[in-house]
């Protein structure tokens, strides 16, 4: 099996060389989206140090306090040792709290940069994949990556990051620190690396293993949330509701399951660093102890190495955290590289030259389309659509009519052969001048939150107020879109002004209209509105498609009356081509059609 | 320290809204508490070993007795031991309540919002909801099992710890109290600060992932349009504002950080200071200067923590916030107490003056049914007719209560429908829409959707149901697909033309086998052929069946009976097809295309 993309992505089991694959990919897009900012995360380490080492002098001038200030005061009572040695407290002090807090404030921009890009990247990945990919992969993956996994990297980089530079540093320091004043005190904390290796290396392996499967959980309890929420009308005549619930508490069970796992593995790992650390210093404790007896060591350096090596227990538990959250993120990491990693079916040109379509002709050269090897939906075929022609389409469902249609507008690419657009090659051109040139509307008006007027305005971002009007008129959609409560500024989800099915695709059809596309495809655009709109946009048509090259795709054979030319499509062939009213008059496939249809009117 | 002793009288508000998780908790509650009893053993132990310390200073280290020494140190090795210990029995104990209140939220969000009236789905999109139902989730996890034990054990062991530093040296500790008022001061200004920063991060996440939402499910819209650049910078400035309001929020911790760690620093050097002058004067030993300062130590991770613990109180506060707008919305569509059960099952269907207007329609708007009144007989198919716009669909989704009427009734085999139980009601009603929803199941699944009954049923019984409906929807097709029936399709699966689509639609409403059938213009993306075969199939299923049936053309007009007219909110005409051809202007502008059209197409092809 393979791990590239989002191939293997709800799997578990990854053997070695995978999980170093994936493990690869993850770090290398982690660092390329940090890269950027490496200058000003260098800034933020030395914000640290600096924080860090004011910290770090704390015990120190509290153990100078007790061998040098409280001996003098007490005997000689001299003041002024400790007064300095308090000033140098607040000093440090304040000083480490300031540069934590400015440290802090640069991480945190740095943090969301980082996710930002990552968001942009993501989304825009989204866009340029081909639609065949989407077809497969759901929307609620997509959401999924972009919501709970982003979430999650946000986490190791809000919280995580600072915990792992500070720790180390403050790991080093302490270890200074307790080395010069007491160097004998270093070999327990030595000592001690053994074992916090080791645990540290179980809770690697084990994390990870958690960890994957905790996004898969998710990832599943996202997809179902989605899917139920989208399809509520059908949920609800269909009574779905008690089977939604069955199958949505076992994936919130398995996704339990999976974070308890995490939090378990992390719950004994942190608990067995402090038992390590209390060990530690129990053993610094008694070597020094033995020692003060002696007189080899001032009390108060005792109280500081002591005190030095519970701190520096404190930052290795920080450590910790942060590789839980480390380990957290990369399982999510892994997702979201997987999902970057995929390639576009249809890819863009390098270098396209400028392309702005003249006469609008299309030529289709032996062109063939197969989804995979075994099912061709388009056996191989040519065919020449002449600028200014309005070609109908017409079949059986399934015949093949909107595969064509795709591959004309470019969402899919053929299998062999080539399409041109006045003589170039669609593959050739990018993908703004293509879409400028090329339009396609389907039946399924999908609207974006806003307001009429901006779902209009997906056709020609910077349409005039005025030419917005002139569009709905010519498609006869003004007068509804003026009869809203706010008319086109109305809120297409504020409440009580959801639009019916008809209505959305009346504007869908202005979003076409403004786009004024030199090839404009529609594909049962018109299925569900109902005549008199039919007979308004009928109209509109006329002017529409005049001087354009226009293909549609209708079953209701009256929008097929304003072709001039009729292609009828069976099993993906095309089995009769010609002009309309020639085929009209003849005994052939669209003749009876078309009688049919007659007949069904009236 | 902790938000309670910050600011008491604003804190109600937190701490009840933070209460209301209370039902979800359960008996996991108790579990929880008795993982804070756990947490303060394990911080009492973390206390004890300055104590042991302090024995050991004033004690063997005077008088350099070495088997005092091994006692002593054994003994703070034992209290390290054992705060390990009850570390790990803390996490142990919170481990499961934690998880399990995750779920039982993310199940009661996601049973609720199932029930909820589209009205209200009409209105939410689902990237806010999925906000609530699954970060807000988290967020409220990590703060039951995390955040709230931990900041109300950590917030006892800070009241421990000044309580044995007075045990100490009273006026040491009263020093390091009040020095550590400018921490109380910054808390409680930070709290107000912040609260209203969480809510709103939280919301314009919510924001963000709609547009993630929509542009998906958009995707073939910006394609065709290559909008796609559009929606990304849109997209953009949503997240933008969202970074915004992180870094304002990160900005607000930096600023409650900086107080933390500064306050406490300073506090301890006063103490130095008054400490050194007391020891001489001689009333403090350095033993107990030594213990007072390595209590001190114990607490300072405690303190520091306070301040994320707060933020995540805050954060977790907003969440649940975000959480019970959901759930505190009131289902208005439920089931009645006492369901009727009507004698008669004919399937008479009867709506009586119905009125009906979305929610929030603005006042002087007249009501989008406004006074239907409208008799479908048992068995009689009834087809529906109006303009694009008219409240076809709205007035369709009313019988099976997929909205409720806001005035007038329903009523099914003579029995108000909001009197009758809603599973039986929309057992005994069954709808297919123009936008044909099938969900990622195999076809077999999808076709069945609504008959539970053959769930247990013999494999060959539901296998016939089936067989039958594919056959009269004109959807054998799917024995052409890979796995035939038990192809997975929707979403997640094999994708299917929207021809195709709408005829499995079609093919779940007649499995469904229901007495009233309630078609919303079904047959819309078909071709004409099919269509036809459609339609003179299902005339076979609506010879016994009441049926009404949304119509666009002529052709699915032929289905019925009688025809309804629809306009301006009433019925304006009820008859046969011809009759109200024969009558009704306004029938014959919705329903006939002949009148306006080109009679001949074009001739010549120019």
């Amino acid at each position: 099996m393979s791990t590239f993309g989002v191939v293997g992505e709800d799997r578990q089991d990854l053997n070695r060389k995978e999980n170093r694959r994936i493990r690869q990919r993850s770090i290398s897009l982690l660092w390329d989206v940090v890269r950027p900012y490496r200058a000003r995360f260098l800034t933020t380490i030395v914000l640290v140090i600096v924080s860090t080492a004011l910290q770090v002098v704390g015990p120190t001038l509290i153990a100078r306090g007790f061998d040098t200030g409280l001996p003098a005061a007490v005997d000689d009572n001299n003041f002024v040792p400790i007064l300095f040695i308090v000033l140098g407290f607040v000093l440090s002090g304040v000083g480490a709290a300031a540069f934590l807090a400015l440290y802090t404030r640069w991480s945190i921009t740095i943090s969301q940069d980082v996710l930002g890009e990552l968001r942009r990247r993501i989304f825009a990945h989204t866009q340029r994949l081909s639609l065949e990919f989407h077809e497969r992969y759901t929307s609620g993956r997509i959401i999924a990556r972009q919501t709970s996994d982003i979430d999650t990297l946000g986490e190791l980089l809000s919280g995580g990051l600072s915990s792992l530079a500070s720790g180390i540093l403050f790991l080093l320091f302490t270890a200074i620190a307790l080395v010069a004043i007491d160097p004998i005190s270093g070999i327990p904390l030595a000592v001690a690396m053994i074992p916090v290796a080791a645990v540290t290396w179980w809770f690697s392996n084990a994390s990870r293993r958690e960890f994957r499967a905790s996004r898969i959980y998710s990832t599943r309890l996202i997809i179902q949330f989605v899917e139920s929420m989208t399809g509520i009308r059908a949920v609800k005549s269909f009574r779905r509701e008690p089977v939604d619930r069955e199958a949505y508490a076992d994936k919130v069970e398995d996704y339990r399951y999976a974070t308890k796992r995490t939090i378990e593995v992390y719950g004994i790992y942190d608990p067995a660093l402090k038992l390590i650390g209390s060990l530690t210093v129990a053993t610094v404790l008694l070597l020094g102890a033995f020692r003060v007896v002696d007189g080899g060591l001032a009390v108060g350096a005792l109280l500081a190495v002591v005190l030095y090596t519970r701190r520096f227990f404190g930052p290795i538990e920080n450590l910790a955290m942060f590789y839980n959250s480390f380990q957290s993120a990369s399982a999510a990491l892994e997702k979201i590289s997987g999902f970057l990693e995929e390639q576009p079916s249809v890819v863009e040109p390098r270098n396209p030259a400028p392309f702005v379509a003249t006469r609008g002709d299309l030529s289709l050269e032996s062109v063939s389309f197969a989804y995979n090897p075994e099912s061709l939906v388009l056996p191989t075929f040519s065919l020449a659509i002449k600028g200014g022609e309005t070609v109908a389409l017409v079949g059986a469902t399934g015949a093949g009519k909107s595969t064509l249609a795709k591959i004309i507008a470019r969402f899919y690419d053929p299998t062999d052969g080539v399409v041109t657009l006045d003589g170039r090659d669609l593959r050739t051109i990018s993908d703004i001048d293509l879409r400028n040139a090329i339009t396609l509307v389907t039946q399924e008006a999908y609207l974006f939150s806003g307001s009429v007027a901006d779902n209009i305005r997906m056709g020609k971002p910077n349409a005039t107020d005025d030419e917005l009007v002139a569009a709905a008129r010519s498609v006869g959609a003004h007068e509804f879109i003026s009869a809203l409560p706010d008319g086109y500024d109305t809120d297409v989800n504020k409440r009580g002004n959801r639009l019916s099915a008809g209505q959305r695709q009346l504007v869908s059809f202005c979003r076409a209209f403004i786009a004024n596309p030199r090839v404009l495809i529609l594909d049962e655009a018109t299925a569900s509105l109902d005549i008199p709109s039919e007979r308004l946009i009928q109209h509109g048509l006329t002017t529409l498609l005049a001087g354009r090259t226009a293909i549609i795709i209708a079953h209701r054979l009256s929008t097929v009356a304003i072709a001039d030319r009729v292609l009828v499509m069976d099993g993906g062939r095309i089995i009769e081509d010609g002009p309309t009213a020639e085929l009209l008059k003849g005994t052939g496939r669209f003749a009876t059609l078309h009688r049919a249809w007659r007949d069904s009117l009236v | 320290m902790n938000t309670e002793s910050a600011a008491p009288e604003k804190n109600t508000g937190v701490i009840r809204s933070l209460a209301r998780i209370m039902p979800y908790a359960g008996p996991d509650m108790k579990r929880l508490i008795l993982g804070m009893g756990i947490a303060l053993i394990s911080s009492g132990f973390a206390l004890g070993i300055p104590l042991a310390l302090e024995q050991l200073v004033d004690g063997p280290l005077k008088n350099g007795n070495p088997a005092d020494i091994w006692w002593a140190v054994g003994l703070v090795a034992v209290l390290g031991l054992m705060e390990a210990l009850f570390i790990y029995l803390r996490r142990v104990t919170v481990l499961t309540p934690g998880t399990r209140i995750d779920s039982r939220l993310r199940n009661a969000i996601y049973d609720h919002l199932q029930n909820l009236p589209i009205a209200f789905h009409d209105k939410w999109q689902s990237g806010q909801l999925l906000s609530r139902a699954n970060s807000d989730v988290s967020l409220m996890r990590r703060w039951m099992s995390f955040g709230f034990v931990l900041l109300v054990s950590n917030a006892i062991t800070i009241v421990f710890g000044v309580v044995i530093l007075f045990t100490w040296s009273p006026l040491l500790a009263l020093v390091f109290l009040v020095c550590s008022i400018p921490m109380f001061v910054f808390g409680s200004r930070f709290r107000s600060r912040y609260t209203g920063l969480s809510r709103a991060a939280q919301d314009q996440w919510g924001d963000v992932a709609t547009s993630v939402e929509e542009s998906v499910h958009g995707i073939r819209v910006l394609r065709s349009f290559g909008r796609g650049s559009d929606a990304l910078s849109s997209f953009a400035d949503r997240a933008a504002t969202g970074r915004q309001l992180e870094v304002v929020k990160g900005n607000a911790k930096a600023t409650l950080g900086f107080w933390l760690v500064w306050v406490p620093d300073f506090a301890l050097a006063i103490c130095l200071l008054t400490g050194v002058w007391l020891a001489s004067e001689g009333d403090l030993t350095t033993g107990q200067f030594f213990a007072f300062f390595a209590t001190a130590a114990v607490l300072a991770g405690p303190i520091e923590s306070i301040g994320y613990l707060m933020a995540l109180a805050l954060e977790a506060h907003s969440g649940l916030n975000r959480i019970f707008e959901v759930l505190d919305r009131r289902n208005d569509i439920v089931n009645p107490d006492n369901p009727v059960t009507p004698a008669d099952t004919g399937g008479s269907l009867i709506f009586e003056d119905v009125h009906f207007r979305h929610e929030g329609t603005p006042a002087g708007t007249p009501d989008l049914l406004n006074g239907v009144t409208l008799e479908i007989r048992p068995g009689e198919t009834m087809a529906l007719v109006g303009s694009t716009g008219c409240g076809k669909t709205t007035l369709t989704a009313l019988p099976a209560r997929l909205y409720d009427v806001t005035a007038g009734r329903i009523l099914l085999d003579g029995v108000d429908v909001r009197s009758l139980d809603l599973t039986t009601l929309r057992t005994r009603i069954a709808m297919a829409f123009e936008d044909a929803t099938l969900f990622s199941d195999t076809v077999r699944n999808n076709v069945l959707l609504g008959r539970h009954d053959l769930r247990d049923a013999p494999d060959e019984q539901a296998t016939a149901v089936l067989e039958q409906a594919l056959d009269i929807a004109e959807a054998n097709f799917v024995y052409t697909l890979p796995h035939g029936v038990d192809t997975i399709i929707g979403e997640q699966g094999q994708s299917l033309s929207g021809g195709q689509r709408q005829r499995l639609a079609l093919a779940r409403a007649i499995a469904a086998a229901p007495e009233v059938l309630v078609l919303d213009d079904p047959l819309s993306a078909l071709d004409v052929e099919t269509e036809a075969r459609v339609e003179a199939a299902l005339r076979r299923v609506l010879k016994t069946t009441t049926a009404l049936v949304v119509a666009h053309r002529p052709s699915t007009v032929m289905l019925a009976d009688r025809v309804a007219l629809l306009d301006k909110g009433r019925i304006a005409a009820v008859g046969t097809h011809a009759e109200l051809l024969a009558s009704s202007d306004a029938y014959r502008h919705v329903i006939s295309s002949l009148d306006d059209e080109p009679r001949e197409l074009p001739e010549d092809s120019a």
